[in-house]
């Protein structure tokens, strides 16, 4: 393929790199660009998740198996670090789901609407609707 | 017993807040979890005070989590840079929460106090975390501590106010972008070096040189970073989380969240990076220093705009964070010096304004500039408080402000550079437009009809004043911050070009 100019080994060789490109900016980009705020949050959490895969791909040996003690002395190991590293990371994914999803909740319960642009009338209402009291912080 | 406290003072610092939290929410309604984490904040505070006094000589104290070997296991490593900033964040702790209890009374309903007082030692503890840790991704675990707490203190707004939800929701978003830009940047130098100690990450990025990878890592960081400590423009999660957060916790954040966020990126640019690190060098020079100097006019000038005295505050704090990140491009002692002096005044400055505004929330029932007509003769010690310290964020003499601007001046003049010198004055003079607005509706404007509006309480005044006092008493004797704050930047620096000069 050296004739085209391509080195498919190389492109090949790091697909889980080129994924991590394309989910992280996959996410990023419905993080940014949905008005839904659920789906906001499904964005997040594919961008969270390409991390963790850029962490899985480093931690790779080639050859290496599962980190776990084996009899045999010579067993090549993959790094177990950043396999550790990305339990804490999805703990903490986690956690952040479950604030935002309950911020949601109680989004729908006070505006009744999970659409930003939608709130954002209601909100653009309360500053400059009919006698409502402007900035003020005690509605 | 006190060898064993003496020992284990920096494991301390970070465990006892983490420990006393889930304590608080099980103590139940009334006062009883308010004193407990009162009681909490004051132990910690003494813990960093203990620590500031043992690293001021110049000792660094390195503390091995769980007793394993420092580059492997996690480290906690305290010099004169972190002491100083845990003492901020521990100090301005304990003196809100003793504010927060009757304007925490007034905004949340007494079921959620106790859980209101855990997210606060929770965020206590995250932002101690974030700074006394020597480890990268032990950084970002604490981050996310103290973040996803803040999350819920500001969502916790809501019931005053429902826009506080979707300042925390935004605020959320945000956040979880920059702290996983962080992750990705520490991902990237692990790649590099395959260590995540930060002492030992400086010494290996030297030896392995510059590379694609490296810059990579520190854009990404640089970027996730910014988000966390509202560099602008990444600031739009900071005006409407500031507004509508209960004011005890705005004047809390206010001192100590992008303060800590800062600290991250000092250590990181300085320590990790190194001082002669070219690349960073020239995207601090290129990048970063255009965009303080915008932050400083832009805020300022939004900041003249606002009714609402918290958000105005708010924006006024992004042009403050400015004027720090553009001590930091100077790369100069001098420079860091004013940096880290202005994290301590600023802290002090912001946290008693935002304060006096919780007591006009309390009293008046609102802090919108255009109803506080008046004010200054039915609350006269609240309000003379926030004269001064509107006198001190303007930076007139004798007030904190002033030295960290005279440092600020001193190293842009030491490198020649007085445009920006004069740039720094021009934006202070921004400063007192918008506090000015504040001091003519308060004594000159009449006060509307029929409001009943009473002093503060001694429990709220008194932290208030506190800080005021700090701010005049640093202001005029600044001997002691400024020595701790260019104490701090030597040694970034001194440790930092030892490495690259090889």
């Amino acid at each position: 393929m050296s004739d085209l100019g391509i080195d498919l080994d190389y492109i090949m060789g790091r697909y889980n790199y080129w994924l991590f490109c394309i989910l992280m900016m996959t996410g990023l980009y419905i993080t940014v660009s949905r008005g839904n705020l659920i789906k906001k949050i499904v964005g997040l959490n594919i961008f969270q998740t390409a991390v963790f895969m850029l962490y899985i791909s480093m931690g790779k040996v080639i050859g290496g198996t599962a980190p776990i003690l084996t009899e045999v002395p010579e067993t090549i190991y993959s790094n177990p670090l950043p396999h550790v590293l990305i339990l804490t990371a999805i703990v903490v994914g986690i956690a952040t789901t479950a604030v935002a999803l309950a911020l949601v909740v109680r989004i729908r319960e006070s505006y009744g609407t999970i659409e930003e642009d939608e709130i954002l009338e209601l909100e653009h209402d309360m500053d400059f609707g009919s006698g409502a009291a402007q900035g003020d912080p005690v509605a | 017993m006190m060898s064993l406290i003496e020992a284990n003072l920096p494991a301390l610092q970070v465990v006892l807040p983490l420990v006393a939290a889930p304590l608080c929410a099980l103590l139940g309604r009334g006062d009883r979890s308010w004193a407990f984490a009162c009681l909490v904040t004051f132990v910690t505070f003494a813990v960093s005070v203990a620590l500031f006094a043992e690293t001021y000589a110049g000792t660094i104290i390195s503390y091995r989590m769980g007793g394993w070997e420092i580059p492997l296991g996690i480290e906690y490593r305290v010099d004169r840079l972190n002491a100083f900033v845990l003492l901020i964040i521990s100090g301005s702790a304990a003196l809100v929460l003793p504010y927060a209890r009757r304007i925490v009374a007034a905004e949340i309903p007494a079921e959620r106090q106790p859980l209101f007082y855990t997210a606060f030692l929770l965020c206590i503890t995250g932002l101690l975390g974030i700074t006394i840790t020597g480890d990268a991704f032990n950084i970002f675990v604490f981050l996310e501590i103290s973040s996803l707490a803040t999350y819920a203190l500001v969502a916790s707004g809501s019931w005053v106010n429902k826009r506080a939800l979707t300042a925390a929701y935004n605020y959320l978003i945000m956040g979880t972008v920059g702290a996983t830009f962080f992750v990705i940047g520490v991902g990237m130098l692990y790649m590099i070096t395959g260590t995540l100690n930060l002492a030992d990450l400086a010494v290996r990025i030297v030896e392995h040189g510059d590379s694609s990878t490296l810059r990579m890592g520190f854009v990404f960081i640089l970027i996730g970073i910014g988000l966390k400590l509202a560099m602008f423009p990444l600031h739009l999660w900071l005006p409407n989380a500031y507004a509508y957060a209960p004011s005890a916790v705005t004047a809390f954040l206010a001192a100590t969240a992008t303060k800590a966020a800062v600290y991250v990126m000092l250590r990181f640019m300085f320590t990790v990076f190194g001082f002669d690190y070219e690349f960073q060098a020239d995207t601090l020079r290129m990048v970063v220093l255009p965009l303080a100097v915008i932050a400083m006019f832009a805020a300022s000038i939004v900041a003249i705009f606002q009714d609402n005295l918290k958000r105005m505050l708010a924006y006024s704090s992004i042009a403050q964070i400015g004027y720090i990140l553009l001590g930091l491009t100077f790369l100069t002692e001098t420079g860091l010096t004013a940096s880290i002096v202005h994290l301590f005044n600023h802290a002090v400055t912001k946290a008693a304004l935002f304060m006096v505004a919780g007591c006009f929330v309390l009293s008046a029932g609102t802090c919108s500039i255009s109803k506080l007509g008046g004010i200054g003769r039915d609350m006269p010690w609240t309000t003379a408080a926030f004269v001064v310290g509107g006198l001190s964020l303007i930076g007139l003499p004798l007030t904190v402000g002033f030295i960290s601007k005279w440092y600020l001046v001193l190293a842009a003049l030491e490198l020649g550079w007085w445009p920006v010198a004069l740039m720094i004055m021009a934006s202070s003079l921004l400063a007192i437009i918008y506090v000015w607005r504040v001091i003519e509706a308060a004594y000159l404007q009449p006060a509307p009809e029929g409001v009943v509006r009473k002093e503060a309480p001694l429990s709220m005044l008194i932290p208030t004043w506190i800080f005021i006092g700090l701010s005049i008493w640093f202001g005029i004797n600044a001997m002691l911050t400024s020595t701790a704050a260019g104490r701090a930047a030597s040694a970034l620096i001194d440790s930092s070009h030892i490495l690259w000069k090889e």
